[in-house]
């Protein structure tokens, strides 16, 4: 589509903004004031919401595509999540509100409160903090815990301990608060490879990022001994939630021992994706990290009403401007109370159920390079379809062309020709036999048309892209 | 109780018999039995209109009735309906990251045009996707600035917002970098104070305009310094006021930040907001976060992709920029809709309309109580004679959140009070604070 400002004719305007006193501008003294445009186009109301319209009809979605993207967890995003975040006392309230008055902002603090107690049931964990805006987020104030942690028992750690099978983030997020990375294999079943981290251990290891179950899709089967070899070396353990839609229920991470755990609320709590945010990546801790959580804590005072606590003893300080995404922290609330015990178990024996029957279906057409029953979402490679010259993007192209959202490929990067696909558990088991039918085909055109299949999209409004040129004539904005 | 999977007990069934196993408990065999959970002790489900009925009351607690006079970097400002139509396309808001360009061009020429209309407002060459809030896109900056000039310590203003100050001590706690605060003279910039801290070894200067309490000044001067020493620049900006003041492109920033919250966000006690980062073109690949670039596609039609990926965490690992991943796309959309329908000329009246109406709410109070000196944009300082956390208590009461007490974060200045007034406010309402105003303050005495 033609870019918004292509459309813009001068002099047109869509909001008034209101009866202003151009003298006004006097106040400024002429060097504070600007002199170079502002570049903005001159559109219509209308002109501006059928352009935005136009475009959000170019996009995939969950409310109009199946969407099995690996490690993502593209649930349906109940609409009671949307009305509850656009409660006027909820919108409307200033975060300054608390920091002046608690008593004006008592609903807001109790939700903070009440969810950080749910989740704590739900992970075992003593304590949540709601600051971390994402995963990623999360991930880095669990760093910077270990680091306090650490600082304060006078350890000298340099190192954190992350799987090759890790999401990018947790290395990145380790080497953002300061760590060097150790990467540790994976063994023949999909797990963290136990010799090799043993090898790689020492008093010098700050943590062990896991990610359970793995981003291979399979449940990491021996954890306990990862944890006892961490015990023995004062190393705490990271618990990534990326796939913990796979586990209510069934296993709590501060049970196993993990001592800071993350969540995406917009993963398994169906807080929705957005395009990439706003999500919220909330952490817990375990009785050792307590005294070093960010600030304020929402607490409870003896005449039970909701206060911000500062005394944290050694807090590390604070990492997001208030209480983290609040907006997002609603939905994920207001989900968790729907469901309640039941309806979070059963969510994950969904999952998995989905999952593994995807698993079933397909194991005749694509290879799998972990052949065992998955957890939320299961890990295929292209590999034999990647001999007649057809690779996993390929594939992944050509289910757009069948009205599906692709699965992760290309990742996690221990498998070649990776395709992760992660049902999720509100798909119908139609939805998932119409993307089994699809892939099944697409593995017959690959073995015997295989152009056909390298030159999908041929049904989008652009076919594929030329990601070198973007990246070599940088243009990064419209003019 | 809830639920929103739709499997029926035939289909668990013949789902079961095509995997293989008797029972969905099979499928979590893997899980060792002494892992089991200790307790999972949640309440039981609640029915949509019980859920609904419960947060509503939650969201009742909260006294948002009064009328706002309160800003400190978040601000009431007034969001056109069209943008909530927008942000609540679901094609737009249940979609993920644009990893697939072809199935997401909406969400990445969305994006394209918000760092083309970012760049412009800022002055700049080049904006990011989003980042998270205006604190963390601080750190960002002054991250980017250490991996520029190789030089380890971050020079910054104490004007600059206490809460961005407070998030980027927060990051460095394990890290090589040693951050340096300059205080203020009075409420504004210390240039003296400034002067003497920029030698070769500092990476970044940090200067914020409107500062905290609300002080417009131009920065040129200290940043042509900064030139001379090899010193990034950065600029934390307030968006609504660049319809009107000086940008940091104009002033000579390298890299401005700025929470995005003004530019069509509802408060919402904190978050979602949005975290802006322009800058210019020296700089653009030590960015962190998503860029969208333009391109070409197979068939020569134009569209959009996200580019420079070599620097994220999904392709370089530990070596990345950053570890952001997701980040704030639909408040980027939403900022992106509503400059679009102020436009040219809106966006530039709406900004002096909040220029206009302090000015008047200034000039009222001026009568009858001590107004700190300095340029001001939409927020200004009032000294008062007694505490003004006291005093907001009493204003409460007449119905207004009358300001920031400046003593959250500036102990020193207890008497202290930084109001702010956007365009949203009515001359009726701004009549009605200032009355209030006065008899409060005559309480107090």
């Amino acid at each position: 589509m033609e870019n918004i400002f292509s459309k813009s004719v001068a002099g047109r305007t869509g909001v008034d903004a209101g009866k202003t006193d151009e003298n006004t501008i006097n106040k400024i003294p002429e060097n504070l004031r600007r002199t170079v445009s502002n570049g903005l186009p001159e559109l219509s109301e209308l002109d501006v919401v059928r352009h935005f319209t136009g475009l959000s009809r170019e996009n995939f979605s969950v409310d109009t595509n199946f969407y099995p993207l690996g490690s993502c967890t593209m649930k349906y995003n109940p609409k009671i999540n949307e009305a509850v975040a656009a409660l006027p006392g909820f919108t409307g309230l200033h975060p300054y509100t608390a920091m002046i008055d608690e008593s004006a902002a008592q609903g807001a603090l109790e939700v903070l409160y009440e969810i950080s107690r749910q989740l704590c049931e739900i992970t075992g964990m003593k304590r949540f903090t709601t600051q971390p805006y994402a995963g990623a987020h999360g991930e880095l104030l669990g760093m910077l815990l270990t680091a306090a942690y650490h600082r304060k028992k006078g350890n000298n750690k340099k190192y954190v301990i992350v799987p090759e099978s890790a999401h990018g983030t947790n290395p990145a997020s380790a080497a953002a608060a300061g760590y060097s990375i150790i990467t540790v294999k994976v063994d023949a079943e999909g797990g963290i490879d136990i010799d090799s981290l043993k090898e790689k251990m020492s008093d010098e290891v700050a943590a062990i990022m896991m990610t359970l179950p793995s981003t291979l899709g399979v449940f990491e089967k021996r954890i306990k001994e990862v944890i006892e070899i961490a015990g023995k070396h004062d190393t705490l353990m990271y618990y990534d939630g990326a796939n913990l839609n796979a586990i209510l229920g069934k296993l709590r991470p501060g049970d196993v021992g993990f001592d800071i755990v993350h969540i995406n609320l917009h993963k398994t709590f169906s807080t929705p994706h957005g395009g990439g945010g706003p999500g919220s990546g909330v952490v817990g801790v375990s009785e050792r990290l307590l005294d070093f959580l960010p600030v304020p804590v929402v607490a409870k005072d003896s005449s039970n009403r909701f206060i911000l606590d500062y005394s944290v003893k050694n807090s590390i300080g604070q990492i997001a401007s208030f209480f983290g995404n609040f907006g997002v922290i609603l939905k994920a609330y207001t989900y968790i109370l729907m469901l309640g015990r039941e309806g979070l178990i059963d969510l994950s024996e969904k999952a998995v159920l989905n999952a593994n029957y995807c698993m079933a279906k397909l194991k005749p057409f694509y290879d799998l390079p972990y052949d065992r029953i998955c957890m939320h979402e299961v890990v295929f490679t292209a590999k034999r379809q990647a001999k007649n010259g057809v690779h996993a993007t390929d594939i992944a192209k050509a289910l757009i062309d069948r009205g599906i959202h692709p699965p992760t490929v290309y990742f996690p990067l221990v498998v070649e020709e990776a395709i992760m696909i992660e049902p999720t558990e509100t798909e119908s088991k139609q939805t998932i036999d119409v993307f089994i039918e699809a892939m099944k085909e697409i593995a017959d055109t690959a073995a015997f048309e295989p152009q056909k299949i390298k030159d999908a999209p041929i049904t989008t409004e652009i076919s594929r892209p030329d990601e070198t040129k973007a990246a070599r004539d940088l243009k990064l904005t419209c003019f | 109780m809830s639920k929103f999977t739709p499997h029926t007990e035939d289909e668990i069934k013949q789902m079961l018999s095509d995997i293989g196993v008797k029972s969905v408990a099979a499928l979590f065999s893997d899980i060792p039995a002494d892992l089991k959970p200790k307790s999972f002790n949640l309440p039981a489900g609640m029915a949509e209109y019980e859920a609904f009925g419960k947060l509503n009351g939650l969201s009742a607690a909260n006294k948002t009735e009064r009328v706002l006079f309160m800003g400190g970097g978040y601000y009431d400002h007034f969001i056109p309906a069209a943008v909530d139509a927008m942000s609540s396309r679901a094609e737009f808001y249940t979609a993920y990251t644009p990893y697939q360009p072809e199935a997401s061009q909406g969400t990445l020429q969305a994006i394209f045009e918000y760092q083309t209309m970012i760049a412009k407002l800022t002055g700049l060459d080049v904006s990011n996707a989003s980042l998270y809030d205006g604190g963390t896109a601080l750190y960002e900056a002054a991250a980017m600035a250490v991996r520029t000039n190789g030089r380890s310590r971050i020079i910054i203003d104490a004007g600059v917002n206490p809460i961005y100050r407070k998030i980027l001590k927060t990051y460095v706690i394990n890290q090589d970098i040693d951050i340096v605060e300059a205080d203020l003279k009075d409420i504004s910039t210390d240039r003296e104070k400034i002067i003497s801290l920029l030698d070769d070894r500092a990476a970044a200067l940090i200067l914020q305009t409107p500062n905290y309490f609300g002080i417009a000044d131009d920065y040129t001067d200290l940043f042509k310094i900064c030139d001379e020493k090899g010193i990034t620049k950065i600029s934390v900006f307030y968006p609504m006021s660049l319809g009107i003041l000086k940008t940091p492109g104009e002033m000579g920033a390298d890299i401005a930040v700025a929470d995005g919250q003004s530019l069509g966000l509802p408060l919402s006690f904190g978050g979602p907001y949005l975290g802006i980062m322009a800058a210019s073109k020296g700089y653009v690949r030590k960015m962190p976060g998503r860029i969208v670039g333009e391109t070409l596609d197979k068939n020569g039609k134009k569209c959009y992709v996200l580019t420079l990926q070599a620097r994220e965490q999904h392709i370089r690992r530990e070596k990345a920029t950053s570890n952001i991943c997701s980040n704030q796309a639909l408040c980027a959309l939403r900022a992106v809709v509503y400059l679009s329908l102020l436009g040219k000329d809106g966006f530039r009246k709406i900004s002096l309309l909040n220029l206009e109406k302090a000015s008047y709410l200034k000039e009222k109070l001026a009568g009858f109580v001590e107004i700190k000196p300095g340029v001001t944009y939409n927020e200004f300082t009032v000294k008062l004679k007694s505490d003004a956390g006291e005093f907001v208590k009493k204003m409460e009461k007449a119905g207004f959140y009358a300001g920031i007490p400046a003593s959250i974060y500036y102990p020193d200045k207890k008497n202290c009070l930084i109001v702010a007034v956007t365009e949203k406010r009515t001359l009726n309402e701004i009549d009605k604070f200032a009355d209030a105003f006065k008899s409060a303050l005559s309480q107090v005495a």
